[in-house]
């Protein structure tokens, strides 16, 4: 499996990312600094953590007009798979390849903890690993998670089954004291139509070694090594 | 030529740091404050001196930048 994680001014997660992908895949992730508009040939490409710009006029909204990431929609457009996480979960809703928009906190307060999630598809390239019944336990760190989308959106994205990851308790139940961030639905993450990008707020590159916290977020990339190798 | 833009949540979203600012009001003595609502503005100089040309061009600007219209509203004024 090859990929590229690519770099913005203000990215913070993106070793985290590198040593996840190269653990996991054996190969040592391209990493693509966001003014480069040439985008090498490969599987996956992670959009990582961090603060893009500063955050500057909104989370995610000066990285997704970045030169690199016209590249990045022409290739998600093209089938190549897409993982943005926190950071890049904003980026791709503010560059359209994923609905909704994610807004402050509810709490208005920065939120640094473990959380619980279901998996609510397990047939995609990012979840196949993973068990429907089983939670899996990652981490969030945000200040603007709190999903939102039109009621017309949230109907399309519930009725087409494009939730990827939902905020629960330890036992899997979906109880408001579990959502971190006041998301809709208790939406953690989500996919495209096609089901080819996947975008959520948690960090699985957190959670890829036990020395650090387990091993639930390595699943996922491990999920991605089986679909695209 | 100059124009000014101001972004607000819908009137659907919930603006917490809006409701913040009211508690903090009300914590203040100013019981009259019932709902904050707050937003950003954005000034900015423009070439030419079309106003038409103008106010099509930021709201071009709006669409593509400025404002995420699936969470903002955004009201131009040109100067």
């Amino acid at each position: 499996m090859k990929s590229a994680v690519i770099v913005f001014p203000g990215s913070n997660c993106d070793r985290d990312m590198q040593v996840a992908l190269r653990e996991v895949a054996g190969k040592e992730p391209h990493m693509v600094w966001h003014g480069d508009s040439q985008m090498p040939e490969v599987d996956v490409i992670a959009i990582p953590g961090g603060f893009s710009y500063g955050d500057y006029l909104r989370c995610g909204a000066m990285a997704a007009n970045s030169p690199i990431m016209r590249e990045v929609v022409a290739k998600a457009n093209q089938g190549t798979a897409v993982l943005g996480v926190c950071n890049g979960f904003q980026v791709l809703t503010e560059c359209g390849l994923l609905p909704g928009a994610l807004m402050r906190n509810a709490s208005l307060k920065f939120v640094c903890r473990e959380v619980n999630l279901t998996v609510e598809d397990n047939t995609t390239a990012f979840t196949f690993n993973y068990s429907k019944n089983k939670p899996i336990r990652v981490s969030v760190a945000h200040g603007d998670g709190n999903f939102f989308a039109e009621q017309a959106t949230l109907e399309k994205i519930e009725g087409e089954g494009q939730v990827a990851f939902r905020y629960c308790n330890a036992q899997g139940e979906l109880v408001d004291t579990a959502n971190p961030n006041g998301s809709m639905n208790a939406i953690a993450g989500i996919f495209n139509e096609k089901r080819n990008v996947l975008g959520m707020m948690p960090h699985p590159e957190r959670h890829a070694d036990p020395a650090t916290g387990g091993n639930d977020g390595r699943l996922l990339f491990e999920s991605l090594m089986g679909a695209l190798s | 030529m100059k124009a000014r833009v101001f972004v607000t949540l819908k009137p659907a979203v919930l603006d917490p740091q809006g409701k913040a600012i009211q508690t903090a009001l009300n914590g203040l003595g100013f019981d009259e404050a019932l709902s904050v609502r707050q937003g950003k503005v954005i000034d900015l100089e423009l070439a030419g001196d079309d106003a038409a040309a103008a106010e099509k061009s930021v709201g071009a600007m709006c669409e593509k930048l400025l404002a995420n219209t699936i969470i903002e509203d955004y009201r131009i004024e040109i100067l």
